[in-house]
C-alpha cells in the first residue's frame, strides 16, 4: 500500500486534474462545435428552401428535388410585373421611415426632458408612460380602427400611410431607453452651453443628441425592423391591395384555392433577403443593442 | 424669467407633442377599450347599447362550455406558453453555454442563430408551412428518406399546434441566446477560476455559479417570452387554412379570436372584453416578475 503523504495527494490530484481538464475541454469543445453546427444548419435550411423554391420552374415545385434542376427567374418576373409587390415594398418602406424618424426625434426629446429637467408633474407623467408598457397593443387595435374610421382630421385614415403609421409615432420603451442613456450626458456640459447662450433646444440637438448616437442608432434599427415586419395593425388598417405592406401582401397571395408556392416563396425571398443583408452588415450594433436594451423588434 | 423657470417652461414645450401623441395613441384607446367592453359595440349598427358586464359573462360562460372556440383559444394559448417558453429558454440556455465556451467562428454562429429573429414572421411562417406539406414538403421528404411514415403535420388537429410552436421557438430562440450571452459575460471570471481550484465539477459550476448569477436574465426572458407567446397571432394566421386557427380550432389563439370577432363578425364589444382579459393575464405576469425582482433586491 502506498503511503499517503500530503505531497503525494497534491501531486496525484494535480496530474489527474490536468489530464482530465485537457481531455475534458477538448471533447467538450468538439461536442459544442458539433451541436452548434447542427443547430446552425437548421437555422439556414428554411432560408435555403425558400430561395431554392423561388428559383424553381412551376413544374418542379411538387417534385422532391431540393435544388432546382433548371433554375429560372420567371417567378421573380411574375411577382414583380404581375402583382402589387413593388407597391407593398414601397408602402412598407414609407411607413417604416415615417415611424422611425418620428420615434427617433420624439422619443429622444422626451427622454432628454425626463433625464435632464425637473418640473412639477414629472413623476406622474413618467409613470403614465411606463404603465402603458403593460397594455398590450392588441387591446388598442379595435379603438385604433374606430379612431381611423372617424379621425379628427381628414375623412378616413383607413388605407393611408398615416393610418398605418400613426400608432407607432412614439414609443414608451424608446423614451425609457433614451432617458437611461441621456442621464449620462454631463450636466456641466449643458450648463456651459447655457452660459454660452445656447438655446434649450440647441442643448438637446447639438449636445445631447450627438452624445447619444449609439442609443439612437439602436432605437432606429429596432423600430425600422419592427415596422417592416409588423403584421396585425397593417392588416386591419388596409383594405386595398395597393396599400398593403409586405407581410399583409404575402399573406393575401394564397387567397385563391390553389396555393402558388413558387410565388409565395419568391415574395418571401424578396421581403427577407435585402433586410438580412442589412442586418448582417450592422449585426454588431444590433446584437449589442439588444443586449444593452433588451428591446424586441 | 429666471433660469429655473425657463427650464420648466422649455420642459413643458418639449413634452407637449409627445404627451399629445401618447395620450392619443395609447392612453385614450386603452380607456376606450374598457368602455367598449361594457357595450354591445357593433360599428355597423345604429346604436351601441350599454350592457354592463354581459360581455365578460359571455367570456366565462364560453370558457365553461366544452368545444367553444373561446375555450379552445384560451386553452391553446396556455399550451403555447406552457410548452413554448420552457423549451425555447432551455434550448437557448444550452446554446449560449456552448457558444460561451468557443472562440473560433462564434460570431458566425451568433449571426446565424439570430437571423430568424429579424425575419418577417409572415414570410418565414409561409416557408415552414411549405416545409410541413404532405409529399413534397421537406420534413416529409426527410421522413421518407429515413423510411418513416409520412406525417400530416398542419393538417392534423393533434400535430398542428406543436408544428406551429416549432416555428415560433425556432424564430425567437436567437433573441434569448443574445440576452443569455450578455448575462454570461457579466459573471466574473474569478468565480470560475475559484471553482476550478476547488475542483468543482461542470454540473456544480453550473448549478452553484452560472445558474444563480444568470437569474436576472432568466426572469427577464421568462416574462418577456411569456408575454410574447400570450400575444401569438401572425404564425397561426400564416400557417392555417384561410388563417382560421384550424384544423378544428386546434391552433387558434386569444388574439386570433379577438381579430375574427372584431373585424370579421364586428362584435367589437365582446372582442374588447377578450382583450381586457388578455391584458389582465399580462398584468399578472408582470406583477409576479416585479414581486420576484424586488424581493431579490431586499
Amino acid at each position: 500500500m502506498e503511503s499517503i503523504t500530503p505531497s503525494n495527494i497534491f501531486k496525484d490530484q494535480g496530474r489527474v486534474r490536468a489530464v482530465g481538464k485537457a481531455g475534458d475541454s477538448w471533447t467538450s469543445k468538439f461536442f459544442s462545435y458539433l451541436v452548434l453546427t447542427l443547430i446552425a444548419f437548421t437555422m439556414i435550411v428554411p432560408f435555403m428552401w425558400m430561395l431554392s423554391t423561388s428559383l424553381k420552374p412551376e413544374k418542379e415545385i411538387l417534385r422532391r428535388n431540393i435544388f432546382p434542376i433548371e433554375p429560372t427567374t420567371d417567378n421573380y418576373e411574375e411577382v414583380i410585373n404581375g402583382t402589387d409587390l413593388p407597391l407593398w415594398y414601397k408602402n412598407s418602406f414609407i411607413v417604416a421611415v415615417i415611424s422611425t424618424v418620428s420615434v427617433a426625434f420624439f422619443d429622444s426629446l422626451a427622454g432628454f426632458v425626463f433625464a435632464k429637467y425637473n418640473f412639477p408633474g414629472k413623476r406622474p407623467i413618467f409613470i403614465i408612460f411606463l404603465t402603458s408598457l403593460m397594455v398590450p397593443t392588441e387591446m388598442l387595435l379595435i379603438p385604433w380602427f374606430i379612431m381611423s374610421s372617424n379621425p379628427p382630421i381628414g375623412g378616413t385614415w383607413v388605407d393611408t400611410y398615416w393610418g398605418i403609421a400613426f400608432p407607432g409615432v412614439i414609443t414608451a420603451a424608446g423614451i425609457f431607453l433614451m432617458r437611461q442613456f441621456m442621464q449620462g450626458v454631463p450636466d456641466e456640459l449643458l450648463d456651459a452651453g447655457r452660459i454660452d447662450g445656447v438655446s434649450e433646444f440647441g442643448l438637446f440637438w447639438r449636445v445631447a443628441v450627438p452624445l447619444s448616437l449609439p442609443a439612437i442608432g439602436a432605437l432606429c434599427i429596432f423600430n425600422f425592423l419592427g415596422n417592416w415586419n409588423a403584421f396585425i395593425w397593417p392588416l386591419i388598417a388596409t383594405s386595398r391591395s395597393e396599400m398593403f405592406t409586405l407581410p399583409v401582401g404575402i399573406q393575401q397571395f394564397s387567397s385563391e384555392a390553389d396555393t402558388p408556392w413558387n410565388l409565395i416563396m419568391t415574395g418571401a425571398s424578396l421581403s427577407v433577403v435585402p433586410l438580412l443583408i442589412v442586418v448582417i452588415i450592422f449585426q454588431r450594433y444590433i446584437i449589442e443593442g439588444i443586449a444593452l436594451t433588451g428591446l424586441k423588434g | 424669467m429666471t433660469l429655473a423657470r425657463k427650464k420648466i417652461f422649455w420642459a413643458y414645450i418639449f413634452l407637449a407633442i409627445p404627451i399629445v401623441f401618447f395620450a392619443y395613441i395609447r392612453v385614450y384607446p386603452a380607456l376606450f377599450a374598457f368602455q367598449m367592453s361594457l357595450h354591445d359595440y357593433n360599428p355597423l349598427a345604429a346604436e351601441q347599447p350599454f350592457v354592463g358586464l354581459e360581455n365578460y359573462e359571455k367570456v366565462f360562460i364560453e370558457l365553461g362550455k366544452t368545444k367553444s372556440i373561446t375555450k379552445s383559444a384560451f386553452g391553446n394559448t396556455i399550451s403555447y406558453v406552457a410548452l413554448g417558453v420552457p423549451i425555447q429558454l432551455c434550448l437557448a440556455l444550452l446554446i449560449s453555454l456552448m457558444l460561451n465556451e468557443i472562440r473560433f467562428m462564434s460570431t458566425l454562429y451568433r449571426i446565424l442563430f439570430f437571423l430568424p429573429f429579424v425575419t418577417s414572421t409572415i414570410a418565414i411562417a409561409w416557408v415552414f408551412r411549405m416545409l410541413y406539406q404532405p409529399r413534397f414538403g421537406l420534413f416529409n421528404v426527410i421522413l421518407q428518406m429515413l423510411s418513416l411514415p409520412q406525417q400530416p403535420f398542419l393538417r392534423s388537429p393533434q400535430q398542428a399546434l406543436p408544428s406551429v410552436l416549432a416555428l415560433v421557438i425556432w424564430q425567437g430562440m436567437g433573441f434569448a441566446v443574445i440576452i443569455f450571452l450578455a448575462g454570461l459575460k457579466q459573471i466574473p471570471r474569478t468565480y470560475y477560476e475559484a471553482a476550478e481550484v476547488d475542483g468543482a465539477s461542470r454540473w456544480h459550476t453550473f448549478r452553484y455559479i452560472t445558474f444563480p448569477l444568470l437569474n436576472p436574465s432568466i426572469v427577464y426572458l421568462l416574462v418577456l417570452q411569456t408575454i410574447s407567446f400570450l400575444r401569438m397571432f401572425a404564425p397561426v394566421v400564416a400557417m392555417t387554412e384561410q388563417g382560421s386557427g384550424g384544423p378544428l380550432n386546434s391552433t387558434t389563439t386569444v388574439v386570433l379570436r379577438v381579430y375574427r370577432e372584431a373585424f370579421q363578425s364586428f362584435n367589437m364589444g365582446y372582442a374588447s372584453s377578450l382583450t381586457v382579459v388578455l391584458f389582465a393575464m399580462i398584468l399578472g405576469v408582470t406583477i409576479i416578475q416585479l414581486s420576484i425582482t424586488s424581493r431579490r433586491i431586499n
